[in-house]
């Protein structure tokens, strides 16, 4: 009798304690405050920060990756810094300062490794997902970077200086590198489509872009718009674009294009180009919403305030909004209803409703710049 | 006539000391920081270790030439990924970020 009361009083107050303390993950998100070496932990549901983690180094150009259960966040800063996030208690579990300067990283298809390019010492290290532990270091002799993962614990990456890809397949206990050289001049960032077929490096110092179809028995790399640029004045790139996993918007490709005021639209299964859209100025990011309807798309300094929304259907300019002083970066929420946006020179993270158009919302982020939503946790390439 | 000479002199007299030709005010000068960290930043680091660009820290500026640091900035490395800023800012505020570089070195 008193045993089944003392069990009855047990479970009433542990039933609203617990219901107090459970959080899903599904809806948050980490936002990247570049100057303060902090994360901004935010719910979207909510559209309002949750907590704050600092003392995590030299944010400028950090990115982020989710574990596949969506409660850590890896983050990559530019000063070599690896640190796991913790996003329900809002804690860093783990650090490691992994080189002198890096550039982002990837996590495996099944969760388990984590990958780091490194401008200095040049290469990828990898990491056990769960420890920090260093399993590997793929060395480069110059400034790796457009580093992604792909199906099978696979990794490609390619080499700003030597004009290579390599393909680092991790499916048994050692590393096996596959070299592809001549990606092209200066490569400066890459993109795995979210089929996990296609890698497109952007290239710096040469026409047109490179692609390798990571299905091929044996990888090759294929010149893609190969003579885009070519008679046409270059024009100075003060912000280096960015290509993303969220480049496919149907069965094309939108790519931000280098030196010009454009962006490439490909097919995705052909490669060819299917139309270029004249664009405010040198595009940073050009994102297709999920369901790939619009593109959004950002621009380098110092014509950084402005973001257009393109239809993919027609390539036309559908909308121009001025956020603000430099936007730097935009995320969509996981069915693309609503897109924040990066200010970093308001401090602020603008959230607009992708249907209107309109902003619906406003967050205080210091400094922002990244802004990585956990369904990201879920999709190759990201 | 005497007032296109004298103009004329001014400028000659404004060209040839370019660093002091234009005062920067104290916003400019909060504007320029701004940009070297955040804007500059986004190649040669925040901290100005390096990045796609090469590190700008004071051990890396130690002996530079401030004329060279200037022609670098107004008319970039043709053939790397530094852009010419000449488009974008005066040669008194490429003086002025120079000088900044250039404050924390032994010359
Ligand atoms: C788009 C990337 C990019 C941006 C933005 C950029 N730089 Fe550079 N910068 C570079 C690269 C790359 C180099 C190295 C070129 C080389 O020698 O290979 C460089 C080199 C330099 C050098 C020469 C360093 C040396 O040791 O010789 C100076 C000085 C410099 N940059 C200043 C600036 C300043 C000031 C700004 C901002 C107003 C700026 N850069 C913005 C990419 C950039």
């Amino acid at each position: 009798m008193t045993r089944l009361a003392a069990l009855l009083m047990c479970s009433v107050l542990a039933a609203p304690a617990l219901a107090q303390e459970l959080r899903a993950t599904g809806d948050l998100g980490v936002i990247v405050e570049r100057a303060t070496g902090s994360v901004l932990i935010v719910d979207q549901s909510e559209r309002a920060a949750i907590g704050r983690v600092e003392g995590l180094g030299d944010l400028s150009h950090a990115s982020l990756v989710f574990s596949p259960d969506e409660r850590f966040a890896y983050l990559f800063g530019r000063d070599g810094g690896l640190s796991k996030i913790d996003i329900l208690t809002q804690q860093v579990v783990g650090r490691v300062i992994q080189s002198g300067n890096s550039i982002g990283g990837a996590i495996s298809d099944d969760g388990k490794l984590i990958a780091v390019a490194n401008y200095e010492p040049g290469g990828v290290k990898i990491f056990d997902a769960d420890t920090l532990e260093e399993l590997a270091h793929i060395e480069a002799d110059g400034k790796a970077l457009g580093l992604e993962d792909a199906a099978g614990r696979k990794f490609v990456f390619s080499v700003w200086d030597t004009n290579e890809t390599k393909i680092v397949d991790f499916s048994g206990a050692e590393p096996v590198v596959t070299t592809l050289s001549d990606i092209g001049a200066n490569p400066y960032d890459a993109l795995v489509t979210d089929d996990g077929r296609t890698y497109i490096a952007g290239l710096f110092g040469e026409d047109g872009l490179s692609a390798i179809d990571l299905w091929a028995e044996v990888p090759e790399v294929k010149r893609i718009l190969p003579h885009y640029g070519r008679g046409q004045e270059e024009m100075p790139v003060y912000k280096m674009p960015h290509l993303e996993g969220w480049a496919k918007a149907g069965d094309q490709i939108v790519l931000p294009a280098v030196h010009h005021h454009e962006v490439l639209w490909v097919d995705a299964r052909t490669l060819e180009e299917t139309g270029r859209t004249a664009v405010h100025s040198q595009p940073v990011f050009a994102m297709a919403r999920p369901g790939g309807r619009h593109v959004w798309v950002n621009f380098a300094h110092p014509e950084n305030d402005t973001i257009q929304v393109i239809d993919t259907m027609t390539h036309e300019v559908i909308g121009e909004m001025v956020p603000g002083p430099a936007v730097l970066h935009m995320e969509f929420t996981s069915r693309g209803t609503e897109a924040w946006v990066s200010v970093r020179d308001e401090n602020k993270v603008v959230i607009y409703d992708t249907t209107t158009l309109e902003p619906i919302g406003e967050i205080e982020v210091q400094s922002p710049s990244g802004i990585f939503f956990t369904a990201r946790a879920h999709r190759l390439g990201l | 006539m005497p007032e296109r000479l004298a103009m004329t002199a001014l400028i000659a007299a404004l060209l040839a000391l370019p660093g002091a030709a234009e005062t920067i005010s104290p916003e400019k000068a909060d504007e320029l920081r701004h940009l070297l960290y955040q804007d500059c930043g986004s190649c040669h680091g925040l901290t100005r270790k390096g990045g796609l660009g090469s590190p700008l820290t004071p051990e890396a500026m130690e002996g530079r030439d401030r004329d060279g640091l200037v022609e670098i900035i107004l008319d970039g490395l043709p053939g790397t990924a530094m852009p010419p800023w000449r488009p974008l800012m005066s040669e008194a505020e490429a003086y002025w970020i120079a000088d900044y570089l250039l404050k924390d070195t032994v010359q």
